[in-house]
Parts: structure tokens; C-alpha cells; sequence
């Protein structure tokens, strides 16, 4: 019976991990479209990041951590970096790159 | 049964050696279809250890005593909620428990990944099944769980009493699957250093990981401490204790790493630093794990002395080489991109929280380590106790709960003096009316540390109120909410922020309650018979009368305490101390049953908010012992005249003519437990008075809380699109606005241009 259930298990594991051996045989990577790629996934998770500093300027200035001037001068270079990151993003992906940014 | 578990520990072991082999593979010839191939490899195997670890569970639920672990460690007398838990109070079972939550968080990192860090994974696979099948073939080949012998006992030895407690059902998986999620981003960072992708993405996607390992690495320290103070009977929670300190060490690296990589997503600053933390605290999670299996330093945590020790020391050393020479090799892409602004900034303090933080663990390490280094240099094994690790680490935790005040209370980038002063008002003064409060009215400025740990966590606690407070009121002026809806919403737009605040103020708590509770205790070591009483801290304990029962699985004998004060009363303490009976032979039929070297203790306890009063009695069972031995003599005779007598019939003939004696053995030794009651016999009792050490255990929840809130999901992903759509616009609407006479201008450059 054990030798059985071995068997049945091998036969699992081999059909699990070989599954996209044989859907894809061919599939080889770009290496420049994986870089592009990544690159993309490195700029949207540096925008979320900006829109997160954003967001938290902008609770530190209401609850008193950033003057009224601190809190401007900060959310403008705040909003230029993050311009930066959008621009780099078009640059690197064009019109769909925002989307593919987002990792769907 | 026990051969279907070793194939499936050799099979795991195929699996995981493949799947390093397919990830590699993969990664180096850009083939997408290896690298799924090697990832399905960790499904697969947490699968298959989910099953192996399955096996090992029914093997106890039917007391299989033919798998050498299960006869080890249990018995047909233990409950069957211990019998659950048996498997991981062995060295064999709890590698397999191991090996299986590592699988399984390895699968989740890498099934949440799947579509993203394209490059960085097939090499963070490649280590996380690298770290897996270590595990395996140390249960493989070295500790297997599947053992068998050759004749099976008709009962097991049973399960150490110390682990027949509750917290023993979470402290070790809770334990475990904290070191097991410090592999998740150590192997993320190790394929982000080879791979070279040292942007932010491997960090926000591993970052929750890294606070998981935090979460569940912290509540078992908890929970081992709660063990020890409510079942150990020594009278502490915490002793310092090498397995304990190889916790800590890399719950306190997480931390610092915690912090600082916000400044590393905020800033593109401190790359070498957040690296090498992560690179620590992988390495020092298998260290830990090393301390405990190797028996290297002596532990009530410890399995003991093995032969694990060197696989362990082997691996210690390719962790440290690969990082270190990875971080020098990566160092140009690790250079930060930005620099400080300001000292008086949040980065700032963050910077020297984990300074501090990282010289606490070094100065714990050190002390750990330092009776085996002082044996490797003089020969000697030095011990180094408690006292030595207070006077180091308690000034500088004093310092970090200062950082951990004043960090929440500062902006990022830069902070004005004045926006400082207003917003630490507050909190100085709630940490300043603490301290003259507490000097004043109560004895604690004879212990000046303590005095200002109870200064400075009020300062915590104060700055915290403040924030929510603050940031309630903004929402509420914006949005109109009543002030519980404002603060419940302004948390869950903020969770990362205010799950962080939850946690500060929970450990300010804790520390407040580890400074009075180790600074005040009041204790007294006292012989009572029934009927006399003592004092303590204004408490009077009266020794009512002892009790006992007898049961197949133990004898318990324990007293009632009155506790008054003032002439109320306060509480009625029940502390017992439980007698399993012991495999030893030398101890008699009768002996066997009262052999104190295998009880437990059940701590007398009343826990109230200001104080616990704990109470622990050591039975005395000296004038028994002349019956006990007179007992022995009897039945050993007994015993070996039908022995000798039936030396040629079959085992369950045997057993027919032994069965009278056993009956009348098990009369004898209830007889001799209802004696005890009966008689006015002295007690030695340990009792206990730990000021504020609820707040310690109410601090521990508050900081779970935190986490929680820290690590809850950010709302689905299809609002979360919604989100950054929303944000997006807004940004492009303000910009449009701020940009156009940028864009008018170079507008007009081009023409001119033209």
C-alpha cells in the first residue's frame, strides 16, 4: 500500500512540477523584454512609494508635524519626484506601461 | 506508515534539489517555463511535508509506539491535545515542522510574486528550497521522524510535563514560522543582489513578509515567556536563557530593518545598510535554530547535545560569505541615493533607532556567545547571567524608547524647532508628571532606571494618544465624522502608520511593565504548615490545608492560600505541583509514581491590574517516604515471586497474574496521596509580588494589534486601482496646473529653436 501512495505522489509531483514544461516548451525569455519589464515593475513600486510620501506629508502637515511653508515646499519637490518617476514610466513603457507597472 | 514517510522525506528532498536545479537553470537561459517549473517545485514540496507532517500527527493520535519519536515523546496517559503537540517537543518532529512552514511561506512569497520580480525570483526559489532541503535531509538523514524500533513498547515514555501547557499548542509553530518568514526576505534579498535588481520592487513585495516574520517571531517570544512564568515555577519570565536570547537577536534585526527600509522606498537611502539587515537576520534566524538544536550552550530550551552542530556551522558560513561578498560585490548599485537632509528629521531618528537597536543585538549576541568563547580562549566556560545583560541592555533600551518617542513625533525630511517643541509639549510633560509622580508618591526613584523607563514610556504613550488624536481631529474637520468613526477610518487609510503607532505604544507598555515587575517584585521563600500565615507587600498569605488527587496520568499535591489585605480578602491561590510517572526502575513500584524529577508546576496566580500575586508550594512528601519505600519492598517482591512463577507462560498470561498486584499498587498509592491531606505537614512555598506585570502582557497584545494592523491587507486590488486612478487624476490636475507655464515656455523655446 505504501508503495502505492509513493507512486501515486511521484506521479503528482511530476505532473505539478512539469506542467509548464509541457505547456511551453519554446518559452524562451527576452532578456531585454524581462529587464524592460522589470525595470517597469522597480518604477511603479517607486511611484506607490512617492504617492505614499505624498500622503503622508500631507498627514503630518494637518496633524501639526509640517508648517503651512515646510509642508509646500516639501509636497512641491514631493510632486516633481513623483513626475519624474510618471515620466520615466512613459518613457520605459509607453501608453500601457502604467498599467503593466501595476503588475497586472 | 513509517516507510511512507521516509520515501516521502527522500522524495521532498528530490523535489528540492530539482527545484534549485530548474530555478537556476531557468534564471541563467531566460527560460520562463524552468522557472515555473522550479516554483511549482516549492508547492510540491509544502504538499508533500503537509502530508509527511500529517503522517507524524496519526502515528501519535494512534499512539504508534513502533516510531521511535512518538514512543520518546508521549504516552496512551497524555491528552489528546498534547499528543498534537508532541511532535515538536522532539528534535525529529519539529525539523519536519520546520521544513513544512518553511514550504508553505515559501509557496505563498512565491504564488503572491508570480507575475512580478521576474528576475529576482528564480533565484530567491533557488535559496528558499536551498534553506528547505537543508532541514529535510538533516530529518532525513540525521533526526528522522520516521525512525522505528525493532519492538514496539506497550507505552511510551510520554511527554515532558514542562510541555503539557497551552502555550506549547502556538509558542513553537509560532516560533518557527517566525524564523521560517525571516528566510522569505533574506532570499529576496540575496536574488536582488545577484541579479543586480536593487530597486524598490523586491522590498514592497517582500516587506509584508518581513513584518510577518516580525509578528509571529515576537508573539512566540511572548508566549515562550508567558510559559515560563506561569509553568516553570522559577519565579521570572525571562532568564536570558541562550534559546530565549536567539530569538530576540533577530526579532531585534527585523525591527531595525522595519524601519529603515521606509527610508530606503522613501528616499532611495540606506541600500548597503537595509541589506545587510536583511542578511543578518536570515542568518541569525538559523543561528538561532542552531543554538537549540546543536546543545552548544546549555538550555532548558535545548533539544540537548546532537550532531547536528556542524551541518548547522557549515551553512552559518555560506550565509555569511554569500552576503557579505555579494554586498561588496553589488556595492556601486547600493550607494544611496539621496543623503539626510536634516538630523532633525524622521529618517534621522530612524537611523539612530537602528543603531541602537543593532547594538543591542550585538551586545546580546555577545553575552550569548561569551561562555563558549571564553572556554575557546582560557578554557574555562564563563557564565554569564542575568545581571550582566541588565546592565547593558537596560540603558540602552532606555534609549531606544526614547527614539521610539520622538520618531512619530517628526516629519520626514525636515523639522523645524518650533513644529518640535509643539509637538513634543505634550508628551514631555505627560513623561515629566510620570516621573515626579511616581518619585513622589510612590519608592521608585530608589531604582533610577526604572523610574525613567516609567517616564519615558508615558512620553511614548502621550505622543501616540496625541497623533490619533491629531489626526482624528483633521479627518473629522475634512470629512465630518463623529470622532470614532474619524479615528477607526483615519487607521485604515493609514495602516502601515498607525499599526507602527499600536506597536510603539504597546511596547512602551511592556517595558513599563518589565522595569516594574524585575525592579519591585517583592519575594519571600517562607515554610508554612495549615493554618499559619506570613506578609508580603502588604499581603497576608494564610496556608488554609494541602490537597491532593491522584489520576492515570499524574499525582497532584498542592495547598490553598488565603490572600488578604487590610483584613479583605483578595484572592484564594491554588498552586499544585503535578508527579508523572517516571520509566525508572530504580524507583520502585510505588516510587516511580512520586519521583519528583519528572513534575510540572501550576503557578497559584492572581493576576489583577496593579499586581500579580504568584505563589508556588513545594509539596512535602518526606514523611511518606518511609511508606513509600516499605511499599517498594513489598511489591518488588511481589512482583518478582509471580514474575519468576509465570517466567514460561505467554506476555497476556503474564499480565492476568500481575493485574491483582497492579490494583492493589494503584489502592497503595491513593492511600498514601489522601495521607498527605490528612496530615499537618510543612510547606515550602515561594511567593511572589510583581508590581505591573499585567501591562508587560497587555503591552505583548497591544503590539500583536499593532501588527495586525500594520500587515492587513490594503483594500482588494481592484480598489486599490480605483486608488492610484484617484490619485493619478489628481496629481495630473494639479500638475496641469503648475506645468503649464512650463510647458508654454518650452513651447516657445521650440519655436525659437526652430
Amino acid at each position: 500500500m505504501s508503495y502505492l501512495i509513493v507512486l501515486v505522489l511521484l506521479l503528482g509531483v511530476v505532473l505539478v512540477v512539469t506542467q509548464p514544461l509541457r505547456r511551453a516548451r519554446d518559452a524562451v525569455r527576452d532578456p531585454d523584454a524581462g529587464r524592460a519589464a522589470s525595470e517597469l515593475l522597480d518604477l511603479g513600486a517607486a511611484r506607490d512609494a512617492k504617492y505614499r510620501e505624498i500622503r503622508d506629508a500631507e498627514l503630518d502637515h494637518e496633524t501639526g508635524k509640517l508648517s503651512d511653508d515646510d509642508w509646500l515646499a516639501i509636497d512641491s519637490t514631493l510632486r516633481s519626484e513623483a513626475v519624474e518617476i510618471l515620466r520615466e514610466l512613459d518613457r520605459v513603457s509607453g501608453p500601457i506601461g502604467t498599467r503593466r507597472a501595476d503588475g497586472v | 506508515m513509517a516507510q511512507l514517510g521516509r520515501a516521502i522525506l527522500l522524495l521532498g528532498l528530490g523535489v528540492a534539489i530539482y527545484g534549485i536545479a530548474a530555478s537556476l537553470y531557468g534564471a541563467r537561459g531566460g527560460r520562463a517555463d524552468w522557472v515555473d517549473s522550479g516554483r511549482r517545485s516549492v508547492y510540491a514540496l509544502a504538499g508533500l511535508m503537509v502530508f509527511a507532517f500529517a503522517l507524524l500527527e496519526i502515528a501519535f493520535l494512534r499512539n504508534d509506539f513502533s516510531f521511535t519519536v512518538v514512543a520518546s515523546t508521549s504516552s496512551t496517559t497524555i491528552p489528546v491535545f498534547y499528543k498534537l503537540t508532541a511532535p515538536w517537543s522532539s528534535q525529529q518532529g519539529s525539523l519536519l515542522l520546520w521544513v513544512m512552514l518553511s514550504s508553505f511561506w515559501s509557496s505563498a512569497v512565491l504564488f503572491l510574486t508570480r507575475r512580478r520580480l521576474r528576475e529576482i525570483a528564480p533565484y530567491a526559489t533557488a535559496v528558499l528550497l536551498g534553506l528547505g532541503g537543508f532541514f529535510l535531509a538533516l530529518a532525513a538523514f540525521a533526526a528522522n521522524p520516521f525512525d522505528t524500533v525493532r519492538v514496539a513498547p506497550v507505552n511510551g515514555a510520554g511527554l515532558d510535563p514542562l510541555l503539557q501547557h497551552p502555550s506549547m499548542m502556538f509558542h513553537p509553530p509560532m516560533l518557527y514560522s517566525g524564523y521560517t518568514l525571516m528566510a522569505v526576505p533574506f532570499a529576496f534579498g540575496i536574488g536582488a543582489l545577484i541579479t543586480g535588481r536593487l530597486g524598490p520592487e523586491w522590498i514592497r513585495d517582500t516587506r509584508r513578509f518581513a513584518l510577518a516574520a516580525w509578528l509571529f517571531l515576537g508573539a512566540g517570544v511572548v508566549l515562550g515567556a508567558r510559559w515560563s512564568y506561569t509553568e516553570l515555577g522559577w519565579g521570572g519570565y525571562w532568564g536570558w536563557d541562550a534559546v530565549e536570547n536567539a530569538a530576540l537577536l533577530p526579532w531585534l534585526c527585523i525591527t531595525a530593518f522595519i524601519h529603515s527600509v521606509q527610508i530606503q522606498e522613501k528616499r532611495g537611502m540606506l541600500k548597503v545598510w537595509n541589506v545587510s539587515l536583511i542578511a543578518l537576520s536570515g542568518t541569525l534566524a538559523v543561528f538561532g535554530t542552531f543554538l537549540v538544536r546543536s546543545g552548544v550552550l546549555d538550555s532548558i530550551h535545548a533539544f540537548g547535545a546532537s550532531t547536528l552542530g556542524v551541518p548547522f556551522i557549515v551553512l552559518l558560513g555560506v550565509m555569511v560569505a554569500t552576503s557579505i561578498g555579494l554586498i561588496v560585490a553589488r556595492r556601486d548599485q547600493l550607494r544611496s541615493e539621496h543623503r539626510i537632509d536634516s538630523l532633525l528629521s524622521r529618517e534621522a531618528m530612524f537611523l539612530f533607532q537602528n543603531l541602537v537597536l543593532v547594538a543591542m543585538a550585538f551586545v546580546i549576541f555577545w553575552l550569548t556567545l561569551f561562555p563558549l568563547i571564553s572556554e575557546v580562549i582560557t578554557g574555562n566556560k564563563v557564565a554569564v547571567g542575568p545581571p550582566a545583560f541588565s546592565e547593558v541592555v537596560v540603558p540602552i533600551a532606555l534609549i531606544l524608547v526614547l527614539l521610539m518617542g520622538i520618531g512619530p513625533m517628526i516629519s520626514w525630511r525636515r523639522a523645524t524647532v518650533a513644529n518640535l517643541r509643539h509637538n513634543l509639549s505634550l508628551p514631555i510633560a505627560a513623561g515629566l508628571v510620570t516621573l515626579v509622580a511616581a518619585a513622589l508618591l510612590t519608592d521608585a526613584a530608589r531604582r533610577p532606571y526604572a523610574l525613567v523607563m516609567f517616564a519615558l514610556g508615558a512620553f511614548v504613550v502621550a505622543g501616540v494618544l496625541q497623533e490619533l488624536y491629531r489626526g482624528a481631529r483633521a479627518r473629522r474637520a475634512a470629512t465630518g465624522e463623529l470622532w470614532p468613526l474619524a479615528a477607526v477610518a483615519l487607521v485604515r487609510r493609514n495602516r502601515r502608520r498607525y499599526g507602527g503607532y499600536t506597536v510603539h505604544a504597546g511596547f512602551a507598555l511592556l517595558l513599563i511593565g518589565v522595569a516594574a515587575s524585575s525592579s519591585f517584585q517583592s519575594s519571600t521563600d517562607v515554610v508554612l504548615t495549615p493554618g499559619q500565615s506570613t506578609k508580603l507587600d502588604g499581603y497576608t498569605f494564610r496556608y488554609v490545608r494541602p490537597t491532593a488527587s491522584a489520576s492515570a496520568a499524574k499525582l497532584e499535591f498542592g495547598a490553598v492560600i488565603d490572600v488578604t489585605r487590610g483584613g479583605h480578602q483578595v484572592q484564594t491561590l491554588w498552586p499544585r505541583r503535578g508527579y508523572y510517572p517516571s520509566t525508572d526502575t530504580s524507583d520502585g513500584p510505588i516510587g516511580r509514581f512520586f519521583d519528583n524529577t519528572n513534575a510540572d508546576t501550576t503557578v497559584g496566580l492572581d493576576a489583577g491590574f496593579l499586581n500579580n500575586i504568584w505563589a508556588v508550594g513545594n509539596p512535602n512528601l518526606g514523611p511518606l517516604a518511609p511508606e513509600i519505600n516499605r511499599g517498594n519492598q513489598l511489591f518488588s517482591a511481589d512482583i518478582d515471586t509471580i514474575e519468576a512463577r509465570t517466567a514460561r507462560l505467554s506476555v497476556a498470561q503474564q499480565n492476568a497474574a500481575l493485574a491483582p498486584v497492579w490494583v492493589l499498587r494503584n489502592d497503595v498509592v491513593e492511600a498514601l496521596v489522601r495521607q498527605y491531606t490528612q496530615h499537618r505537614w510543612p510547606v515550602e512555598f515561594q511567593l511572589l509580588v510583581f508590581p505591573l506585570i499585567s501591562w508587560m502582557w497587555a503591552g505583548a497584545l497591544i503590539m500583536v494589534l499593532g501588527g495586525l494592523i500594520a500587515l492587513w491587507p490594503v483594500p482588494s486590488l481592484g480598489r486599490r486601482r480605483r486608488q492610484l486612478a484617484a490619485d493619478r487624476a489628481r496629481l495630473a490636475l494639479e500638475l496641469a496646473a503648475e506645468l503649464e507655464p512650463v510647458e508654454a515656455s518650452l513651447a516657445d523655446d521650440r519655436q525659437v529653436v526652430a
